[in-house]
């Protein structure tokens, strides 16, 4: 008997009845459909991430300050002789460490800043962002440019002039359509006048990056955050291939500096690359995740399958009993029950596809799906794989039913 | 310790005596269902030869075994001993898949409750058997036309089993069974579910296949349609009690072309 023959029977079974056909098919498409979706919200997030973080610039790397390990190892070594400690109280990241760090070779820039996070006002509207304080070389490190105005100067910052430059967010916020340059904005009360507006770098992945405000150094800490700790040292390598180095030449002087040694460090070197690995692993993670639970709905979309094909042998019992009775061997039957389940979850794979490829064009809960080529192929092929085993179990039941009892069922 | 002469398995039969071969041959076939206290004896050793052209009715009450004898002629079910031969094949030695093929290319069924497959053309019922043989499609169409003319159905071919009335559907049934040109037709009950009128069309049909020298074997309980064989036997718990020849094998069947009696 040719495979076409069992084919066409095995399609004929499958119309017999449409709509529980249609209802089986239906958990495959899900299934499928879900894993498809879910990969590509997983992978678009990671991706809108991953473009966030190099919009950062290639070249920054930004020393972080850190509460460091020494104040908690120091208690914990107390007994330890004195005099031979290698432990160093953490330290402050300073203005003076940045301006050490500007003397390495391959530094194109050094912007030491501070953050904060403060209530921005104009008139009666009001907009909490996050202000930093820092040096004109803190835009172009951060890859920003302007819309509007202009950045403030190095003179604006060693006069501590009150000026500021709004993220585009921030800006839009305050002053809605109006041209904020010339205005002045109150930053916790205090009154300061804007000079520019910053050009809209998109959302971040959870935060904006346009939700900001940039004043000098001297002010925010003047007047907000006062003269303790920098927050972190953005520096500007001269070129990509410089970054690696001189993120070594970066910790040998700090650590000098600050006495410490790389294991109980007060302060931590990012740069884009490693932001961004550290990143992929956390999208990647919840990638495996989405796909996981798109993976369970699709095993019950396989359960599902093999409950339909057991009421299906049972209720064609004396059909199957007919077949056999006027010469279908049990391998026939069996391909026979295989097929019908194997398309059943074949066919529900590819509507699952379509689904899922039709949903990526849709942004969902703000992410943008990307859909992952590879899913799409393994999605259907775990499909198929779905309905022959699953199928299996009921092919075989009625492969082997013994046509006598079988004839006699009513 | 002597082992009797293997009867069967010693290559084919001699050429000189064909006629001799009988369509079926079953010796001492007994058949139990259960085991130990609520063990059922449904056969206690049946020894019956069907010649070939033959039309046996086998009669019986309903649990004297007649079913279970059917079973075993059409090698639904396997004798628990004996040996049952059907065309000089041994049923004993074969398997789940070669019992299926020898049903296929050896018997064809007609059941008392039509079982056609729904949703099927009467045409797609008679090609069926065919499908599974392997032939070809072109094949399997000209020949499963030309066995629904025979039983006089040229035109419904395209008539699905409910759109037609249970005389059509048997006879349907009857083209199925006879287009692979079986050595044996079975027949269980086939007038159980048809009105008087339509157990004589079919009867007649039945009839004109054994003059086609068709071996027919048909399972009743109706003295009426038995009186159609040419040898009537009867079964009662599980034994055969009689053996009554009304005409020889190879002379036409006693009602032949009678008309029908209307009650």
């Amino acid at each position: 008997m040719s495979p076409a023959q069992v084919f066409r029977f095995a399609l004929a079974g499958l119309a017999a009845n449409k709509l529980r056909s249609a209802l089986t098919t239906l958990g495959i498409l899900i299934g499928v459909g879900s894993v498809v979706l879910l990969v590509a919200v997983g992978n678009g997030s990671s991706q809108s991430v991953q473009n966030a973080i190099s919009s950062l610039g290639a070249n920054a790397i930004t020393v972080v300050h850190t509460e460091g390990a020494a104040g908690t190892t120091a208690s914990t070594t107390a007994g330890t002789p004195a005099g031979t400690t290698a432990f160093a109280e953490p330290q402050n990241l300073t203005v003076q460490d940045a301006q050490a760090l500007a003397q390495t070779q391959g530094v194109a820039s050094v912007s030491p800043a501070v953050s904060t996070s403060e209530t921005l006002s104009y008139g009666a509207s009001s907009d909490s962002a996050s202000l930093t304080g820092s040096y004109p070389s803190y835009f172009p490190a951060e890859d920003d440019t302007l819309s509007a105005g202009s950045y403030f100067t190095t003179q604006e910052v060693n006069t501590a002039r009150d000026v500021v430059v709004l993220g585009s967010e921030a800006a839009t916020d305050l002053f809605g359509t109006a041209n904020p340059v010339g205005q002045s904005v109150l930053v916790a009360g205090i009154p300061f006048t804007v000079v520019g507006v910053l050009a809209t770098k998109g959302a971040s992945g959870l935060t904006s990056a346009d939700n900001t405000a940039v004043a000098p150094l001297t002010t925010v800490q003047d007047a907000l955050t006062g003269f303790g700790t920098l927050n972190d040292i953005v520096v500007q390598a001269t070129s990509a291939a410089l970054v690696d180095t001189v993120e070594g030449e970066i910790t040998s002087t700090l650590d000098l500096r600050h006495h410490e040694t790389t294991a109980d460090a007060d302060f931590e070197v990012l740069n884009a690359s490693s932001l961004l690995s550290t990143a992929s692993s956390t999208a990647h993670t919840f990638t495996v995740l989405l796909g996981a639970v798109a993976a369970i709905s699709l095993l019950v979309g396989g359960i599902g399958i093999t409950n339909i094909m057991l009421v299906t042998v049972t209720e064609r019992t004396r059909e199957i009993g007919i077949r056999k009775a006027i010469g279908a061997t049990p391998g026939v039957i069996l391909a026979q029950f295989l097929t019908e389940a194997t398309l059943l979850s074949m066919i529900g794979g590819a509507l699952g596809v379509l689904a899922g490829v039709i949903g990526t064009r849709f942004t969902i809960v703000g992410v943008r799906p990307v859909t992952v080529p590879l899913s799409i192929p393994l999605a259907f092929g775990v499909s198929a794989l779905i309905g022959l085993f699953f199928g299996g179990f009921p092919a075989n039941r009625a492969a082997h039913m013994r046509p006598a009892d079988a004839l006699r069922y009513e | 310790m002597t082992r009797p002469l293997p009867r069967h398995a010693a290559g084919p039969p001699p050429i000189a005596e064909p006629q001799l071969q009988p369509v079926i041959r079953l010796v001492s076939v007994t058949k139990t269902y259960g085991s130990d206290e609520a063990m059922v004896h449904a056969l206690r050793g049946v020894s019956l030869e069907v010649a070939e052209g033959d039309y046996v009715a086998i009669m019986g009450a309903s649990g004297s075994g007649k079913s279970t004898m059917m079973n075993i002629i059409g090698c639904l079910d396997v004798p628990s001993a004996g040996q049952f031969l059907i065309d000089g094949i041994d049923t004993s030695s074969l398997d789940e898949q070669q019992l299926a093929v020898v049903r296929n290319r050896k018997i064809g069924f007609v059941f008392q409750a039509f079982n056609l497959i729904p949703r099927m053309s009467a045409l797609a019922n008679v090609e069926l058997p065919l499908s599974y043989a392997g032939l070809r499609a072109a094949e399997r169409h000209h020949r499963a036309e030309a066995a629904l003319r025979l039983v006089g159905l040229a035109d419904r071919m395209t008539a699905q089993p409910k759109q037609l009335s249970g005389g059509q559907q048997q006879r349907v049934a009857v083209a199925r069974a006879l287009v692979t040109a079986p050595a044996l037709i079975l027949a269980d009950e086939p007038t159980g579910n048809l009105d008087t009128r339509a157990s004589h069309d079919l009867m007649d049909v039945f009839d004109r296949l054994n003059v086609a020298g068709r071996t027919i074997v048909l399972i009743t309980h109706e003295a009426d349609v038995a009186a159609h064989a040419k040898r009537v036997i009867g079964v009662q718990d599980g034994q055969i009690v009689a053996d009554r020849r009304l005409t020889g094998p190879d002379a036409l069947p006693p009602l032949l072309g009678q008309p029908a009696v209307r009650p």
